[in-house]
């Protein structure tokens, strides 16, 4: 006869068993559908080129030699690949710019949003979430309608008389700015709303009733307490930029070249698939650095309250 | 007899009367983006009574990679001149021998044997035409028969040139404006093209694809662009003019191949032949604007089309035109070199 133990025990490798069976697809899909896709780039980055794109079973530390040097063109020494640093400091520097500015823009938005009476938040929020609706490219061509020479802007700044002649602000940085920030915010609002629906405004009554100026208040009441929001909102912006690819070729005109745009020119006219797939593990360990780094920065200023 | 009857009896009418030749079943058509005529596709359904698929690609290096992989259900694809090579090379051809298809004598005499595919052994000419350069004559009056306006723009210019970014393209244009040959390995010329780019780009607004779209809205006032392209923008705005530069332009075709792996081997080459019909041919022009190699079809092109000279290249530019070779892979390598460092 089992003891009561031996009972209680087996009840417990079932459950276990269960529970692994339980999640058995999902584990199988993120193994299969997200781990192996990535093992092919690693093993492509290792492999040499074939003449006509694709590659050739034989190992070649080439690919991701040259992600980081270059051979000279045409003297044959061996270089830091300028090019190369160039474009990926480019693009996270606009990762970088385009967060801070849908941060600035999403903040108040966010803070606006939860201050309304119950029944308008759901309102706005559905604002927010309208341009969800329509596809990414098609909101990156609505603003080239609008900032274009002949567009909304310079329509009007010329009937106005502000302006004779219209001011180029498209195929600039400031177009790809701005595009990216519009179509990044309702990301960066969304979590920060989030976080700030919760907060309890009585706190901030109790920090003005110690005297705190406004500005205290937004610094040492409401942002510490949102702050998981906003670096949800940081991250769900910061990655996505970095590889942002649509919008700065729109926008910016395809002259200068994003991260995104050097990868797809080595898979496509460059026929160079092992340096294609070196890069976009660079990436990747480049956004997961700066991830890391972010998150415990961001961590250990850690605020008590309540 | 009831409706249904009727409706039977006339249906079976349409179909003994349409299919002169039986040829059930589909054909899967993988071709460039916006450049097959549905109305001639209509007319070879009919025809033959087969339901065609058409699937879109973007460049010649999606087509290539997706074919090669193997198991897409494609018939028919439509590669350039200078991928047509390679697809023989690598196997991914059925030998259908247009060469000796009925119709094969409509081909004009100069496309009957061409160096991509000696004999016509694999393909169908489906288009040709050329690159130059498209200039707004509102902007620009001066002479601009010449890849200095691209490379060495002129201050009217300044700003408002735009460089359609095929690479291959761009390069033989660099290479032909400093008086070299293409798919030269010379180091002194490619450097001198390096510089060139890299100086001119400044000088340039964009590098896009959607030229007939921002011509016409005065985005950019000039272009390199290809002929069918800068046909489309002159009948939007007669300012627009296109030039065959003094220095050499390239000429391309695109050509209707079956592939190896074909499910539908009789319907394609019913389809090889059938657009080498003139009219077809014709009606195929008539949608993607660029001239056929099929004599006979002038007299059903669209009156716009006739004596443009966007199409018809004038006789002194003639020479001047040179087919595009595929490169070698070292030389292709530094292409993509000195394309990284333009872009960078």
């Amino acid at each position: 006869m089992a003891t009561a133990e031996q009972v209680a025990k087996e009840a417990e490798q079932s459950d276990v068993r269960a529970r692994w069976l339980l999640s058995a697809p999902a584990l199988l899909i993120i193994l299969v559908a997200a781990t192996g896709p990535l093992l092919i780039v690693l093993v492509y980055s290792f492999l040499t080129p074939g003449p006509y794109g694709d590659v050739k079973w034989q190992f070649s530390p080439e690919a991701w030699v040259s992600v980081f040097m270059e051979r000279d063109i045409f003297d044959d020494t061996l270089s830091l690949a300028a090019a190369h640093i160039t474009i990926f400091w480019r693009s996270i520097k606009l990762a970088v710019v385009t967060t801070i500015a849908t941060l600035a823009l999403g903040f108040p938005t966010a803070y606006f949003m939860a201050t309304r009476s119950e029944k308008t938040r759901d309102i706005w929020l559905f604002l927010i979430t309208i341009p969800f609706w329509t596809n990414l490219l098609i909101r990156t061509f609505a603003v080239l309608q609008i900032i274009r020479n002949e567009g909304i802007i310079n329509t009007l700044l010329i009937k106005a008389g502000i302006v004779s002649a219209p001011v180029q602000i498209l195929f600039t940085d400031t177009a790809i700015l701005v595009g990216m920030a519009y179509v990044y915010l309702p990301l960066m609002v969304l979590p920060i709303y989030a976080s700030m629906e919760k907060l309890d405004f009585r706190l901030v009554e109790a920090g003005y009733d110690l005297y705190a100026n406004r500005f205290q208040v937004l610094r040492r009441i409401i942002f510490p307490l949102v702050k998981p929001g906003v670096i949800a909102g940081s991250i769900l912006v910061f990655i996505p930029a970095i590889g942002a690819y649509v919008t700065p070729v729109v926008l910016g005109g395809g002259k200068n070249m994003m991260l995104s745009n050097l990868i797809e020119l080595q898979f496509g006219q460059g026929r160079n698939w092992p340096l294609g797939s070196a890069l976009s593990i660079a990436v990747m360990i480049i956004v997961m650095v700066a991830l890391l780094a972010y998150v415990r920065n961001a961590g250990r200023t850690e605020v008590r309250h309540g | 007899m009831n409706w249904k009857t009727a409706a039977t009896a006339m249906a079976l009418t349409l179909l003994a009367s349409t299919s002169v030749v039986r040829a059930d079943g589909v054909l899967n058509i993988y071709n460039w983006g916006n450049y097959t005529s549905p109305d001639v596709i209509k007319k070879f359904e009919q025809k033959y009574n087969v339901k065609v698929t058409i699937t879109d690609y973007d460049s010649n290096d999606t087509a290539l990679a997706k074919v090669r992989q193997g198991g897409t259900g494609f018939d028919i694809a439509v590669p350039s001149q200078t991928f047509v090579p390679i697809w023989i090379k690598e196997g991914l051809l059925l030998e259908t021998d247009p060469g000796k298809m009925e119709n094969f004598k409509n081909v004009a005499p100069e496309w009957a044997n061409p160096e991509f595919d000696p004999g016509r052994k694999y393909s169908v000419p489906w288009a040709w035409g050329t690159i130059g350069v498209v200039v707004n004559t509102d902007a620009y009056k001066g002479p601009a028969d010449s890849w200095g306006i691209i490379f060495n723009t002129p201050d009217e210019l300044k700003g408002k040139v735009n460089v359609v970014p095929e690479m291959n393209d761009v390069i033989f244009a660099a290479i032909k404006y400093l008086g070299g040959q293409q798919c030269t390995d010379d180091k002194a010329i490619l450097k001198k093209v390096r510089d060139t780019l890299v100086a001119a780009k400044p000088n340039w607004i964009a590098m896009e694809y959607n030229t007939i779209e921002k011509m016409g809205a005065g985005d950019f006032k000039a272009t390199s662009d290809w002929n069918g392209s800068a046909l489309r923008q002159r009948l939007a705005n007669p300012a627009i003019h296109y030039n065959y530069p003094k220095e050499g332009f390239g000429l391309w075709s695109d050509n209707v191949v079956v592939l190896k792996e074909a499910k539908n081997v009789e319907n394609a080459k019913l389809f090889q032949n059938f657009i080498m019909d003139p009219e077809n041919a014709a009606g195929l022009s008539a949608f993607h604007r660029y001239a056929n190699a099929i004599t006979g079809s002038e007299k059903y092109m669209p009156a716009d089309m006739k004596d443009a000279p966007e199409v018809v290249i004038p006789a002194d530019a003639k020479p001047r035109g040179e087919f595009q070779r595929m490169c070698a892979p070292e030389v292709q390598d530094i292409y993509t070199k000195i394309w990284t460092e333009l872009q960078k």
